[in-house]
């Protein structure tokens, strides 16, 4: 197994883990947990692509992850400021109880 | 494959696995903390130390923190009794392993992966900033305006609303 094929491995691992916990968990925070993982999983993809690839000078993939992350940050203040929002209007943040889409 | 790989790939799976395992929020933030530190220390043996940094500075020093906040703020109606899975959780796990296992499978089976190691590249932290400010200055403006709009749209959400104060 070459090295490029134990991050790919690593990293299709770290994206299994987060799908799961966020499709089965119940708590809306660990549920953004889990997306966070996701976003993580492909991070790691893209730095392994861009070092074992054929042009490394280019930056791309270093490029593409520190926009990734940018995205990552913006996305993580944005969800937890919702889950927030619906704490205080459902006092809960179980997701199976918050169903209502009208108030 | 590295002992240092084996050793970081098994940390960074086991405190992920943690993370959305463990029934305490407060030690599933932890844990996620211990999986980002390993992701950094991942990408500082890919030779990519930029991001490794910015993943310690982004992940582990803020959005871990605001994980944290979260969870502190949202704690009031969590009884330990109820259970952490939702129903039909065992679907969930199935997908998950589908994922994982097709992954796996185009993984091992493709033909399109280089098979030699390319010498390390030489990035500076200096051809990073050369390139950020030459060819990728668009995207550098959009993703400012990107975190101001998501910064100021973060706080109106979750700004409480005049009406329900009574």
């Amino acid at each position: 197994m070459t090295p490029l094929q134990s991050y790919l491995l690593l990293s299709a691992l770290l994206f299994a883990i987060g799908l799961a916990g966020a499709v089965t968990r119940r708590n809306a925070i660990v549920a953004l947990i889990g997306i966070e993982l996701m976003l993580n999983a492909a991070n790691l993809n893209f730095i392994a692509f861009w070092r074992f690839g054929p042009n490394p000078e280019a930056l791309t993939g270093v490029m593409f992850v520190i926009f990734s992350i940018g995205i990552a940050a913006a996305e993580a203040a944005v969800g937890l400021a919702l889950i927030i929002a619906i704490y205080r209007h459902y006092k809960t943040v179980n997701l199976d109880e918050v169903r209502g889409l009208k108030g | 494959m590295s002992t240092t790989f084996i050793i970081l790939a098994l940390v960074t799976l086991l405190s992920a696995s943690a993370a959305m395992s463990l029934r305490n929020l407060v030690h599933c933030a932890l844990s996620l903390v211990v999986t980002f530190g390993g992701l950094a220390a991942l990408y500082l043996q890919l030779h990519a130390e930029f991001v490794g940094f910015a993943q310690v500075l982004v992940y582990v020093g803020a959005v871990a923190i605001l994980i944290v906040f979260a969870i502190l703020l949202t704690r009031g109606g969590d009884s330990s009794k109820e259970p952490i899975l939702a129903p039909g959780w065992i679907a969930g796990i199935a997908v998950s392993t589908i994922v994982f296992v097709a992954l796996g499978w185009a993984v091992l089976t493709s033909t399109a992966i280089p098979k030699q190691t390319p010498a390390a590249p030489e990035i500076t932290v200096k051809n990073i900033g050369d390139a950020l400010m030459t060819k990728y200055v668009l995207p550098l403006e959009v993703i400012g305006l990107l975190l101001t709009a998501a910064m100021i749209g973060a706080v109106i959400i979750a700004m409480r609303d005049e009406k329900e104060v009574k």
